[in-house]
C-alpha cells in the first residue's frame, strides 16, 4: 500500500454505509421468513432506497465498491486501487 | 418486556479431593432464539447506528457478551 | 453469481499487534463450527432443500463470507508486521515456518479444513437442525474467544459476530416452523 492515507470522511461515510446496509441485512432475513409483513417491506424498500444515494456519493469520492460493472470506473481503471477492506 | 432471563445458574458437586479452587456457581447461556418462537411484527427496533453496534435490528435478541476480564461497556445495557 | 463489496459489515478494529489471539481466533476462520463451513454448508444444502427456504440458506451463507472476510481481517491485524520473536513468543512458530504470516484454513490446534465439518443429510429438517445447532456453536465458540481474550477492540467486533449467531439460530428455527406448516393454511402468529 502506497502512503497515502484515508481522510476522516473516508470512515464516517464507509460506516454510515455499514448502517444502513446492516439494517437492510436483518430485514432481509426477517422477510425471508416474513413474506407478508408489509412494514417491514416498506422499511425495506426505504433504506434500499437511502443505501443507493449514499453509495454514488461514496463512489464519486472514493471509487467503486462493486465490479462486474455494478460500479462505473474512472480513468484509469481503479477497481484495484488500496486500499483493500481489511487494510483500512 | 423479555419475559425470560439470558442466564442461568446451576452449582454443581464438589468434592474435598478436587485440586482446583472450586467455583461454586457454574452460568450458562439461554439466549433469546430458545424462548422467541416465531417472531412476531413489528417488535421493538434499535435506531439503525445502534442495531450495528448491537449486531442486531431488534432489541429482544440483544444479549451482548463480556469476558472475566472485560468491564461491561456498550450503552445500551 | 456473487458480487464482491469493498466494504466489511463490520468496522474491525484491533488494540495491539498480538499474534497469540490471532492464533484462537483461526478457530473461527477454519475450524469445524467456524464462518467458512458455516457459509459452505448452508449455501450447499439449497440444492435439496424446499423452495420457500432457499432464500434463507443464500442470505445467511451470504452473510457468512462477510464473517469470514472479517474474522480474515483481525487475524491480519493481529499478525501484521509481527517480527518472528513476537511470533515465537504467542507459539505459533510452527504455524510459521511452514506458511510465513499467510493465513490457512485450519483451526486453533493446527488441523487442516475438512467437509467432513459440513453435514449434507438431504432431509430438510435434520439439515435445518443441523443449521441451528452449528450456530449454538458458532455463539459458544465467540464467548470462549471473548474469554481468552483482553482486546477491547477485538472483543467489541467478536460481540457482533455472537450476536449474528443468535439472528441466524432465529431464523433458521423459524425455518423449521415454516415447513412444519400444513399446507394451504395460514401461519398463527
Ligand atoms: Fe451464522
Amino acid at each position: 500500500m502506497s502512503n497515502k492515507q484515508l481522510p476522516q470522511e473516508f470512515y464516517t461515510m464507509m460506516e454510515e454505509l455499514q448502517t444502513l446496509d446492516f439494517v437492510l441485512v436483518e430485514l432481509t432475513l426477517y422477510l425471508d421468513t416474513h413474506p407478508d409483513d408489509y412494514n417491514a417491506i416498506t422499511q425495506f424498500n426505504e433504506f434500499s432506497h437511502a443505501r443507493r444515494i449514499l453509495k454514488n456519493q461514496f463512489e464519486e469520492k472514493f471509487g467503486p465498491l462493486q465490479q462486474f460493472g455494478n460500479s462505473y470506473s474512472d480513468y484509469p481503471w481503479n477497481w484495484n486501487d488500496p486500499p483493500w477492506p481489511w487494510q483500512i | 418486556m423479555k419475559n425470560f432471563t439470558l442466564r442461568k445458574t446451576y452449582h454443581p458437586y464438589i468434592s474435598p479431593f478436587d485440586p482446583c479452587p472450586p467455583v461454586r456457581e457454574k452460568t450458562y447461556y439461554t439466549p433469546a432464539q430458545l424462548y422467541l418462537g416465531y417472531q412476531p411484527q413489528n417488535l421493538e427496533q434499535f435506531s439503525p447506528k445502534e442495531a450495528l453496534k448491537a449486531g442486531t435490528l431488534w432489541k429482544v435478541f440483544y444479549d451482548p457478551y463480556y469476558g472475566p476480564n472485560e468491564k461491561r461497556r456498550g450503552p445500551y445495557e | 453469481m456473487w458480487i464482491y463489496e469493498k466494504k466489511l459489515q463490520y468496522p474491525v478494529r484491533v488494540s495491539e499487534c498480538n499474534p497469540r489471539l490471532a492464533k484462537y481466533l483461526i478457530e473461527q476462520y477454519g475450524g469445524a463450527d467456524g464462518e467458512l463451513a458455516a457459509a459452505l454448508r448452508y449455501l450447499n444444502q439449497r440444492y435439496t432443500i424446499p423452495d420457500k427456504v432457499i432464500g434463507l440458506l443464500t442470505d445467511i451463507g451470504t452473510e457468512e463470507f462477510a464473517h469470514l472476510e472479517m474474522i480474515a481481517t483481525m487475524i491480519y491485524k493481529l499478525t501484521k508486521d509481527a517480527t518472528p520473536e513476537m511470533l515465537k513468543a504467542a507459539g505459533i512458530e510452527d504455524h510459521y515456518v511452514n506458511h510465513d504470516n499467510a493465513l490457512f484454513y485450519q483451526n486453533a490446534s493446527g488441523v487442516p479444513f475438512t467437509a467432513s465439518y459440513i453435514q449434507a443429510k438431504g432431509d430438510p429438517i435434520t439439515d435445518l437442525y443441523e443449521d441451528i445447532a452449528a450456530e449454538e456453536k458458532a455463539r459458544a465458540t465467540y464467548q470462549w474467544i471473548i474469554d481468552m481474550s483482553d482486546d477491547p477492540d477485538l472483543n467489541d467486533g467478536l460481540r457482533f459476530l455472537r450476536e449474528r449467531e443468535i439472528v441466524h439460530s432465529q431464523r433458521f428455527r423459524e425455518a423449521v416452523e415454516m415447513l412444519k406448516e400444513e399446507r394451504d393454511r395460514k401461519k398463527i402468529f
